[in-house]
């Protein structure tokens, strides 16, 4: 026969404080496992926002990032000039090629230097992008040393809010706009006309990376193969956008990943062990209690179910609350180096049902395995002995 | 000694819980100093930084070249003595995964402005006569298991095309903060082929090294060079090697700063454990410190009893938890992937701030059983059952 679960239930409101605690430490350990689990998800979010299913970027194989990527201006003609790329009604491909660089700015906050992604762009780059939308000032104008500053640009960098204007190579370039993405790499970034950062930085006659549309999804297998074909074309390598984008989010959330996992589970080792001593010493204050309901007929399973359950409560208790915690988090968006492009990446912390579900479990083992062994001590009690006991 | 013996009696009467709350606590001490390992991993390239070097480099961002025309106008500047130059490489090594620093370097000066690095004289003399000969950190060469003579195909990115380079030296580390993980190859070779193979590429260089003769003109020399350079169309931005460093670091703040949020969290879950236990303990042993004031112990004796328990618990519990750390720290570094952080080990300021941790911890964790004890009077505890 099972014990009811009001004896659970009131068993828990019982040694109040003692219990408090070992949900507090549950919580605290759920809080952080959940936290750096949002933040490495908020990370690949953002990166894989940037990037569309419908472009490809082609960049030089062996680069480890858009700005250490150098595309010859032949080269990008020859794959402007392939037939799996989208043409405008002019029949001109849909494609931009782009030169990416990095420039040091001061932060707001706290002083020091940021890395800031500038984007030389060419036309087709907001076909290409309808997510980037103008939402204050206006486009720049192409042809001219003018820019437009993603909205994260805006809020963390000092002297790139519209109307400023920002020193790099020499010349004074006037912020005329900025653009938003919804929460994309692209936020972190400045753009201009690739024309006028070429002609800065004295890089006419390269790209960094070529975006253009496909004609249709399926044409990318095709297209890939034709890279492998193409003697002039070895050297370099065609992905998904999205694809690409999600490859530079790997190295800053796999390290967030590993580091924050590691310690994560060395937290709940302590919030384990902190489970066991409450149960035990739960097991311990209720040994006349425990063999009573042995002498009314519970059997041993029933006593060892009641306990787990007991513990499972408190971990799930703690679980949901640091959960909670962790879900607040949402609110703040952080900036740091992405270290896949070398450059300012905002981000916000982003919950997943994954994340909620990897969270809890992770509590209810902590329960389990807090409870297990006092549970089992409880079931084993001999009757006489526990009765004997005050 | 009564009181020790009585201590360590009652800290064994619960053997199972005792063992419980030395295991929770040397956990976390573990994992306190794993954290501030990784943090002190971070800052390893400042603490390497020397104070009588200074680097130039582009002043628009690290990432754009300098004129190697710079060269002679800066060793002019007064207080320069010596002036060395270096160009990230990058490209791949074997795969993508394989990270550390391959570097086109002044093959005659780069040791002399680095002397941390220690090459033996007949490799650096056999490095000098070779176009395409490099010298690699002694832990480059214990990971890819490679010896003098043995060749490394490289795939250049920045400088595309492939390259072979034959290793000729391999240096040791003079410090323990020295990183033994980077690669050293001709600067005038990758120059030349440059010229060769692509048009307009060729004669920059990534950044200037200057050593100079007393480190507090560190300031004064850093502005006489961007001085010869403002204005034109590659600024300098010339800093004292520490700040550009900490300048890498800044940029990754926020998760230096998760980091030592959670070292702090750490602590907390300690205390907690060892409150928890505290507090049971002194419940249990009510009756017992109310039968010790009829017997005439001061309330002294019984902060003495309990603080000491605490105390020898969480010491316990640190000195194990200290004694695990560094096969963890080993262990950990062992599971990242190599060249995520070139100098790993556990400082001492850490052994010191965790041992105080346990200190701090033993201490907080018998206030609040402390003070029930003591507020307890006699009666009431006589008359307790628990």
């Amino acid at each position: 026969m099972k014990i009811p679960f009001k004896y659970v239930r009131r068993n828990f409101v019982a040694r109040r404080l003692t219990t408090a605690i070992t949900i507090a430490g549950i919580s605290l350990v759920v809080f952080v496992f959940s936290a750096v689990l949002m933040m490495a998800y908020g990370v690949q979010k953002t990166l894989i926002a940037t990037g569309s299913d419908d472009n490809v970027l082609v960049a030089r194989k062996a680069a480890n990032g858009e700005i250490s990527s150098i595309i010859p201006s032949e080269t990008a003609n020859i794959i402007k000039s392939l037939p799996q790329i989208a043409r405008a009604p002019d029949d001109s491909p849909i494609a931009s090629g782009e030169v990416v660089v990095v420039i040091n700015l001061p932060k707001i906050s706290e002083g020091g230097i940021s890395n800031v992604t500038v984007r030389g762009v060419s036309p087709p780059a907001f076909q290409l992008r309808p997510q980037v939308k103008i939402v204050a000032g206006r486009m720049f104008a192409w042809g001219a040393r003018e820019v437009i500053v993603g909205s994260a640009v805006a809020k963390r960098i000092e002297g790139a809010q519209i109307g400023k204007e920002v020193k790099f190579v020499g010349n004074q370039w006037r912020i005329v706009g900025m653009f938003e993405t919804g929460g994309s790499g692209f936020d972190s970034e400045m753009w201009g006309d690739v024309a006028q950062i070429h002609d800065a930085f004295r890089r006419s006659g390269s790209f960094s990376t070529l975006t253009f549309r496909l004609q249709r999804r399926d044409q990318f297998d095709p297209l890939r193969a034709e890279f492998e074909r193409d003697n002039r074309l070895q050297e370099f390598e065609p992905k998904i956008e999205k694809r690409f984008f999600e490859e530079q989010s790997e190295l800053l959330a796999t390290f967030i990943r590993i580091l924050g996992i590691f310690v994560t589970l060395i937290f709940s080792a302590g919030a384990t062990i902190g489970a066991m001593i409450t149960m035990y010493a739960a097991v311990a204050n209720r040994t006349a209690e425990v063999g009573t309901l042995r002498a009314l007929g519970f059997r041993r399973r029933s006593v060892l179910g009641a306990f787990l359950v007991e513990s499972l409560l408190i971990a799930v208790t703690g679980g949901a609350i640091g959960l909670f915690l962790a879900s607040t988090l949402q609110f703040f968006r952080v900036s740091t180096l992405n270290f896949g492009s070398f450059s300012e990446l905002e981000f916000a912390f982003a919950l997943s049902p994954q994340i909620v579900i990897a969270s809890l479990a992770f509590a209810m083992l902590m329960g389990v395995l807090g409870g297990f062994l006092p549970s089992v001590r409880a079931s084993r009690l001999n009757i006489v002995n526990a009765l004997r006991s005050s | 000694m009564r009181v020790f013996k009585l201590m360590l009696k009652n800290a064994l009467r619960h053997k199972l819980r005792s063992f419980l709350t030395i295991l929770g606590i040397a956990i976390a001490v573990l994992a306190f100093g794993l954290l501030r390992t990784v943090v002190t991993a971070w800052y390893s390239g400042v603490e390497a930084s020397a104070a009588n070097r200074l680097i130039t480099r582009n002043a628009v961002s690290f990432i754009f070249p300098l004129p190697y025309a710079y060269r002679d106008q800066i060793a002019k500047v007064p207080g320069v003595e010596q002036i060395t130059y270096a160009n990230w490489f990058g490209g791949v090594y074997i795969d993508k995964n394989q990270f550390f620093a391959r570097l086109a370097v002044d093959a005659k000066t780069i040791f002399d402005v680095y002397p941390e690095f220690i090459v033996p004289k007949d490799q650096f003399e056999a490095f000098q006569r070779e176009r395409n000969a490099c010298v690699i950190g002694s832990d480059i060469a214990t990971r890819y298991n490679l010896k003098l003579g043995d060749l490394m195909q490289l795939e250049g990115d920045i400088y595309p095309g492939k390259w072979a380079f034959v290793v000729r030296g391999i240096y040791r580390p003079r410090d323990k903060t020295t990183d033994a993980t980077q690669m050293f190859f001709h600067w005038t070779y990758v120059d030349e082929q440059m010229k060769q193979e692509m048009l307009g590429r060729g004669g920059d260089v990534g950044w200037y090294v200057i050593r100079i003769k007393n480190p507090d003109d560190a300031a004064r020399i850093s502005n006489d060079i961007d001085a010869l350079f403002k204005n034109s169309r590659a600024e300098t931005k010339t800093e004292s090697e520490r700040q550009f460093q900490q300048g890498f670091i800044s940029s990754a703040s926020v998760i230096i700063t998760s980091l030592n949020v959670m070292s702090f969290v750490i602590i907390g879950i300690i205390m907690l454990i060892l409150g928890n236990t505290m507090i049971m303990s002194a419940r249990e042993r009510t009756l017992e410190y109310a039968v010790l004031k009829t017997l005439g112990f001061s309330s002294g004796h019984l902060v003495g009893l309990i603080g000491g328990e605490s105390l020898l618990i969480s010491f316990l519990g640190g000195g194990f938890g200290l004694l695990f750390t560094y096969p963890f720290v080993a262990a950990f570094q062992a599971f990242v992937p190599k060249g995520w952080f070139p100098v790993f080990y556990v400082e001492f300021v850490t052994v010191v701030l965790a041992g105080l941790s346990a200190l701090l911890v033993g201490v907080v964790a018998s206030i609040f059983p402390i003070q029930r004890a003591r507020r307890t009077t006699i009666v009431e505890g006589l008359r307790f059952i628990g």
